[in-house]
């Protein structure tokens, strides 16, 4: 698409964080509490401006419909988003994401969630031909450009919970101790420029794909031209959110596997491409020249999941730390070794992966 | 004191001859094609003729007991802001000589260089820079069109493409030599050229004036040029690079075309140039088979199938008003490289009027360029190519910032063999043996020599664009292509700001 005017003139928020991910493969409910603890011992990670967890296998009774959540500093602007769902989706529940009241937290936006599914062919306002999850992300930009509201969590069966605070808050705020999930992920931010905002808070989501990221992107501006040739337009002002755009399109869009696309993310060096038999050289040729405007250049660590599987990622020369261990059907992954002993003390494995390399745990069935 | 014509007193430079240091060895009168130096018989002692000097130091540089500066000549007409001596001075030449001005090299009007204007970031603490000697650092460049997508099939080996690509070229530097034919400049410099981008794995662009037989075993390193002239333009040719660019337009001299004059024509430049020895080589302002996009279309494809679609093919153009639309246009018809030539190119010859005021700044039109292409959503349809005033490697690192895949470098090629931009190229009596077909003045060039300067400015540029990028916590050249996000600008206007899309400083 056309780059909206100024494009180029934006605010980006650079952070450092903590991150942790866990997931049973066998699909054993996690209670939440586990991660809220893991991310207690990164407390010193984050400076308390912002939070967040994404989990899945919350919504068993809602496992087929879209569970949107939604925040918003004012009803009006609610309402608005409201009217905007209701011309392109069906809806099914809507209801306040159950908070309580936090000393820690201070002025909490609205938060709302929707169990939705969308309307089909003739019945939709615009979009009538495209498959219906292109459909679904065209509608999340469409209220997130045009109503004061922001979708926060899109997937099925899972949900993002996040905000300006310490994890611990959050959680807190959230009641995520009531939540039970087979994939949890954790995120606690040390930003440095921005103030907090909520929607800026990690884990990002689209779909089900969620995200939550260590590091700081320093090839954003390119990431962000090249997700705009491709019709993401970026607007949450930090550099994570081209993560889970380019997820969607590698994946969802370009048919790639999450391995391919981790190459696109973190690509071997050429010299190690020049060494490689001939098939995998051109492969990796290819991948690097189409694909060069979308490689995470900068220090990384992220967790991604998509419900199916989680996957930990280091940049290409590891500046961010990554650990992941094993316990029976349990798989951690976290920037330190301590959160996971504390929820955990018995592993059986614990590693660092290597730089560039992603450890993709899938799920038993 | 006799009568002298009024441009026999304004002349530009004068020689300080020390009296002291001079042992009379005649090398000055030697080493100066412009006869500026000469042997008095009568007083038995080397003087000189103010009058003649074009200010290329040769004299300074060879004159083995340092006796001679060269210098602006400071006698200074009565200060007018409106009519700067140069005005003045051209309006004595063209009273003289009813002719066009002439001139060479590129543009020394005081036209805005965006460059100084655009600063580049460095990481602090949030994210580690990257030190080049210790960790990888990549600068492999390709130019070609790619496509949106690609397709893979997993194997137990490890991943297979299944999408085939179109030809490109691959560039261990995003620098290249740029057009600069065999003609204007002499054969020992082509040589050079095609050695020097040999060693380093980049390329040399033939220019316009055909490839010499004894050249088309660096073929796999050379660009070969198909301008409206067509010199030296054959099958074998047009197979014998590593792809084909097609001239459209030159920055230093957008619209008009090129006249190599006949005493330039010797019998090497004849047989590769494909005219008589002698006979002046004219290309035509426009290609007589190109009056419109789609004439360009067919000419791309006509050049694809001689070459058997196994080349990229390029059109470079010069950046003028229109650049972003031109560009989109010459993309839609198929070129795979889009090479822009801002205002500030150098030439051989061209008018100095022409020079000195058509065409826009490369930058500007390489930041609207690389947009028009990015909302259209074909910029991997073909790899953009900056060319015109590019002066160091901060230079490059902007223009691959800006959206550049890479730049030519000529003027930069041509001063690092000795050129002192005198700007007198178009004469033809170059005394650095750059731009001359003479024999005598041509051997002042050892090709091996030469050579070894260009690959040596080149690696200095690599290593300080590493520097660069690992300053900035990228170890990739593609993580910076198009990322204006790591420049900001000083003191330009807002439209100036919207046009490169970059921040102002402080933002």
């Amino acid at each position: 698409m056309k780059a909206p005017e100024r494009y180029y003139d934006f605010q980006k928020d650079i952070s450092g964080c903590g991150v942790f991910g866990v997931i049973n493969t066998k699909r054993e409910l996690i209670p939440g509490s586990m991660p809220i603890q893991a991310m207690c011992t990164m407390h010193d990670r984050g400076n308390g401006l912002g939070g967040g967890f994404a989990a899945y296998g919350i919504y068993p009774d809602h496992a087929d419909k879209y569970a949107f959540h939604i925040m918003c500093e004012t009803q009006e602007g609610l309402d608005s988003a409201e009217e905007l769902i209701k011309k392109f989706f069906v809806i099914h529940e809507s209801q306040p994401i159950p908070t309580k009241p936090t000393l820690a937290i201070k002025n909490p936006p609205i938060v709302w969630r929707f169990f939705l599914s969308a309307k089909q062919g003739g019945d939709r306002p615009k979009w009538r031909t495209n498959d219906e999850k292109d459909y679904v992300v065209n509608v999340i930009m469409h209220i997130n450009k045009k109503t004061p509201a922001f979708v926060f969590s899109s997937g099925k069966n899972m949900g993002a919970f996040k905000g300006v605070g310490f994890p611990e808050d959050i959680a807190e705020f959230f009641r995520l101790d009531e939540y039970q999930g087979y994939i949890w992920t954790g995120h606690n931010r040390f930003p440095t420029n921005t103030p907090g905002w909520w929607g800026g808070a990690h884990p990002f989501t689209l779909l089900d794909w969620s995200i939550v990221h260590n590091g700081e992107i320093s090839s954003y501006g390119i990431n962000r031209r090249y997700l705009c040739e491709h019709d993401y337009e970026c607007t949450l002002m930090t550099d994570t959110e081209v993560v889970a755009y380019e997820i969607d399109m590698l994946i969802r869009k370009h048919g790639l596997s999450l391995r391919m696309a981790s190459w696109v993310f973190a690509p071997p060096f050429w010299d190690e491409i020049d060494r490689m038999p001939e098939e995998q050289r051109k492969a990796f040729e290819a991948l690097r020249m189409v694909y060069g405007p979308a490689l995470l250049n900068g220090p990384f660590a992220i967790l991604v999941s998509d419900g199916t599987c989680l996957m930990g990622l280091n940049d290409r020369i590891k500046l961010r730390p990554l650990i992941v261990a094993e316990s029976g059907s349990n798989v951690f992954m976290s920037s330190e070794e301590s959160s996971i002993r504390d929820v955990c003390r018995e592993l059986d494995t614990v590693w660092a992966p290597k730089a560039g390399e992603p450890v993709i745990v899938k799920l038993e069935d | 004191m006799a009568f002298a014509p009024i441009n026999k007193n304004y002349h530009d430079f004068f020689v300080v001859r020390d009296k002291d240091a001079c042992i009379n060895c005649q090398v000055c009168v030697r080493q100066c094609s412009y006869g500026v130096h000469f042997w008095d018989e009568a007083r038995q002692c080397v003087r000189h003729d103010n009058t003649k000097c074009i200010g290329c130091h040769r004299c300074e540089a060879l004159c083995p007991t340092q006796a001679l500066l060269i210098q602006e000549k400071p006698s200074n007409f009565k200060a007018n802001a409106l009519w700067r001596p140069v005005f003045i001075k051209n309006i004595y030449k063209q009273a003289d000589t009813g002719g066009v001005l002439l001139s060479g090299m590129g543009s020394p009007a005081d036209i805005p260089v965006y460059w100084d204007n655009l600063l580049l970031d460095a990481s602090q603490v949030t994210n580690p820079s990257i030190d080049p000697l210790r960790e990888p650092m990549e600068l492999r460049t390709f130019l070609g069109s790619k496509p949106t997508r690609l397709e893979f099939e997993e194997t137990p080996e490890g991943p297979r493409v299944k999408t085939k690509l179109k030809p490109n070229i691959a560039l261990n530097f995003p620098i290249m030599f740029s057009a600069m034919s065999f003609g204007s400049i002499n054969f020992n410099l082509h040589i050079a050229m095609a050695r020097a981008a040999s060693e380093l794995g980049t390329y040399y662009n033939t220019g316009e004036g055909g490839l010499h037989q004894s050249l088309y075993k660096y073929g796999k390193n050379t660009i070969v040029q198909v301008a409206s002239g067509r010199f030296g333009v054959h099958r074998d040719y047009l197979n014998a690079g590593a792809a084909i660019e097609i001239k459209i337009g030159q920055g230093a001299k957008p619209g008009i075309g090129g006249h190599l004059p006949g005493e330039k024509i010797n019998a090497k430049v004849s047989e590769t140039r494909m005219v008589p020895i002698g006979s002046d080589a004219i290309s035509p302002a426009p290609h007589h088979d190109i009056y419109s996009i789609e004439d360009l279309h067919q000419l791309i494809y006509a050049l694809k199938e001689a070459s058997e679609y196994k080349v990229p093919v390029s059109v470079k153009i010069a950046a003028v008003h229109n650049v972003a639309a031109i560009a989109s246009g010459v993309v839609r018809a198929g070129a795979d490289i889009v090479a822009i030539d801002g205002m500030r190119g150098g030439t051989g010859a061209a008018p100095a009027m022409i020079r000195d005021n058509v065409g826009i700044p490369i930058e500007l039109a390489l930041a609207s360029v690389d947009q028009r292409l990015r909302d259209e959503g074909i910029r991997n349809n073909a790899s953009i190519v900056a060319a015109g005033g590019t002066r160091c490697s901060a230079d490059v690192v902007k223009a691959i910032a800006l959206g550049a895949d890479a730049v030519y470098i000529g003027t930069a090629a041509l001063l690092a063999v000795g050129c002192t931009l005198c700007a007198r190229c178009y004469t033809g009596k170059c005394p650095w043996g750059i731009a001359t077909n003479d024999p005598y003045l041509a051997k002042r060039q050892n090709p091996d020599i030469a050579a070894k300067k260009m690959a040596n400015l080149m690696k200095a540029w690599a290593h300080e664009i590493e520097e660069m990028l690992g300053g900035m916590g990228l170890n990739s050249i593609e993580s910076l292509r198009g990322n204006r996000d790591k420049l900001r600008a000083v003191g330009l206007n807002q439209i100036e700001l919207d046009t490169l899309g970059v921040k102002a400083a402080g933002r």
